[in-house]
C-alpha cells in the first residue's frame, strides 16, 4: 500500500527541488547569490612591463622626510642591537637550563630508546638504527610523510602548471633568455658530475640500512643531479628520460608500492605470520627486511618531488 | 710519539684557525661591498682558501683513514664546482644588469695611460 501525497507537499520537498536542479529546469543559486560575468583574461605583456628604476625610486625619495628618516634609521639600529642582545640572552638562558649530556636521569633515556638500541638489530635487521626505526617501527608515520610530498606536488601542479600550448608561448615559458643554456663550461662540468651525483644518490638509497642516509637524503641527491642536468643541457634533453608521462607512472607506482608493502608488513607482523622479506645477515646489502624496498620507493618519490618543484617553478610544466 | 701527536694537533689547529680567519674576512667583505661582482670576489676567499685550510686541518687530525679520504673528496668537489657557480653568476649579472657600466666602469687597456695623465694634470691644476 503506497500513500499518495498531494502535489503541493511534493513541490515543497527536497526531492522535487533536487530533480528540477538535476534536469536543469531551475538553478537554485539564481536570484539568491550575487553573480558577476567572468573576468577578461589578463594580458601577460602588461603584467611583465619593465619599469625603469627611476620610475619607482624617485617618487619614494620625494615622499621621504629627511629628518624623520634619520631618526628612523638610528632607531632601527638601536632596536636591532637590543633585539639581538635579547635573543642572545634568551638563548643562553635556555641552553643553561638544558640537562647535561649523558646524564642517566635525562627524560630522553626512557624505555623506548632503550628498546630501539637493544632490540633494534634483531627486530629490524638493519645496522643503521635510525633507518630501522623510521621505516619499520614508524613505517606508518613515514608513509604519511611520503604522501605529504605527493600531495604537495599535486597542489603545485594544479596551481601553476600551464598545459595550453598557445598560453605557454604567450607567457614565454620556454624562452630561456638569460639562462646559461649553451654554456660550454657548465656543460663540460655537468657531463663529468651528473653520473657521479646519480651514482652517489643511488648508493645512499641502497645503503640506507647499512650507513647514514636512506630514502630521503638519497632521493634529494638524485633530484639535485636531475636539476643540474636540466640546467646544463636544457629541458628537452631531460625530457627524453623524464617527462610528464614517466613522472606520473613513477610517482604513483612508488607510493602504491610503499603502501602495499607497509600493509603487508603490518598484517604479517600483527598476526605473527612469516614474511616474504627475509631479515638476512646484518651487514649484507640484501638484508633488513622491508627497509630496502621502502627506501627505494621513498627515494624515487623524493627525487621526483624535488625535480618537479624545480621544473614547475621554472617553466610551469615538467 | 707523544710529541709527534702534539705537533700534528697544533698544526691542524693552526690550519683550522687560519681557515676560520679567511671565512671571517669573506663575511666582512660580503657585507661591506655593495655591488655583486665585488661581493663575489670576497666570497671566493672563503670558498677556496677558507674551506681548503679547514678541511686540510681536519685531514691532519684524522690521519690516513677513510674519513680523511672523504674529506679530500669533498674538497675536490667543492673546488671543482664553486668556480663554475661564480662563472654562471657573473655571466648572468653581465647579461642582465642594464646599468652595469655605471656601477662597474670598465676601462680599456689602452686608456689606462691616458687616465694617469689626466689625473696628474688635474693635480697640477689644483696646485
Amino acid at each position: 500500500m503506497s500513500r499518495k501525497r498531494p502535489v503541493e507537499e511534493y513541490e515543497k520537498s527536497f526531492a522535487f527541488r533536487f530533480k528540477r536542479w538535476m534536469s536543469g529546469e531551475k538553478d537554485p543559486f539564481i536570484g539568491e547569490v550575487e553573480m558577476h560575468p567572468q573576468a577578461e583574461p589578463e594580458d601577460p605583456e602588461a603584467a611583465f612591463r619593465f619599469v625603469e628604476e627611476k620610475e619607482y625610486r624617485e617618487p619614494a625619495r620625494m615622499r621621504i622626510d629627511a629628518k624623520a628618516s634619520t631618526i628612523y634609521s638610528r632607531g632601527y639600529i638601536v632596536m636591532s642591537i637590543i633585539v639581538c642582545l635579547a635573543l642572545v640572552a634568551i638563548l643562553s638562558l635556555a641552553v643553561s637550563h638544558l640537562p647535561s649530556i649523558g646524564d642517566a636521569a635525562n627524560p630522553t633515556n626512557n624505555e623506548v630508546g632503550k628498546r630501539y638500541i637493544e632490540q633494534g638489530l634483531q627486530e629490524t635487521g638493519s645496522i643503521n638504527i635510525v633507518t630501522g626505526m623510521i621505516l619499520t617501527y614508524r613505517a606508518f608515520d613515514t608513509f604519511g610523510e611520503t604522501t605529504v610530498l605527493f600531495i604537495a606536488t599535486c597542489c603545485v601542479m594544479m596551481l601553476i602548471m600551464v598545459e595550453n600550448e598557445e598560453k605557454r608561448k604567450k607567457l614565454k615559458l620556454d624562452d630561456f633568455g638569460l639562462e646559461p643554456l649553451d654554456d660550454p663550461i657548465l656543460k663540460i662540468v655537468a657531463r663529468f658530475l651528473c653520473p657521479i651525483i646519480f651514482m652517489f644518490g643511488i648508493y645512499v638509497v641502497l645503503n640506507g640500512h647499512l650507513s647514514p642516509g636512506g630514502g630521503f637524503s638519497g632521493g634529494s641527491i638524485i633530484g639535485a643531479g636531475m636539476i643540474l642536468h636540466a640546467a646544463a643541457f636544457g629541458f628537452p634533453t631531460t625530457q627524453k628520460f623524464f617527462n610528464e608521462h614517466i613522472y606520473v607512472i613513477i610517482k604513483v607506482s612508488a607510493l602504491m608500492c610503499y603502501g602495499l608493502i607497509a600493509i603487508y608488513f603490518f598484517y604479517t607482523g600483527a598476526n605473527g605470520l612469516p614474511s616474504i622479506f627475509p631479515k638476512g645477515i646484518p651487514g649484507a646489502i640484501l638484508s633488513g627486511g622491508i627497509i630496502l624496498p621502502i627506501d627505494i620507493c621513498v627515494g624515487t618519490e623524493v627525487a621526483c618531488t624535488i625535480y618537479a618543484f624545480y621544473a614547475l617553478f621554472r617553466r610551469g610544466g615538467l | 710519539m707523544e710529541i709527534l701527536n702534539w705537533i700534528r694537533f697544533i698544526l691542524a689547529a693552526v690550519l683550522i684557525t687560519a681557515g676560520l680567519v679567511f671565512y671571517a674576512i669573506q663575511f666582512i667583505g660580503v657585507f661591506r661591498f655593495q655591488y655583486i661582482l665585488t661581493r663575489m670576489h670576497a666570497a671566493a676567499i672563503g670558498d677556496t682558501l677558507g674551506m681548503g685550510l679547514v678541511l686540510l686541518g681536519t685531514t691532519l687530525i684524522y690521519g690516513f683513514s677513510m674519513a680523511s679520504l672523504k674529506v679530500v673528496i669533498i674538497l675536490a668537489f667543492m673546488w671543482f664546482t664553486s668556480p663554475v657557480c661564480s662563472h654562471l653568476l657573473a655571466k648572468l649579472e653581465v647579461l642582465s644588469q642594464r646599468h652595469r657600466d655605471d656601477r662597474c666602469p670598465v676601462v680599456k687597456a689602452e686608456d689606462i695611460g691616458k687616465m694617469h695623465e689626466n689625473a696628474e694634470q688635474e693635480k697640477e691644476a689644483e696646485a
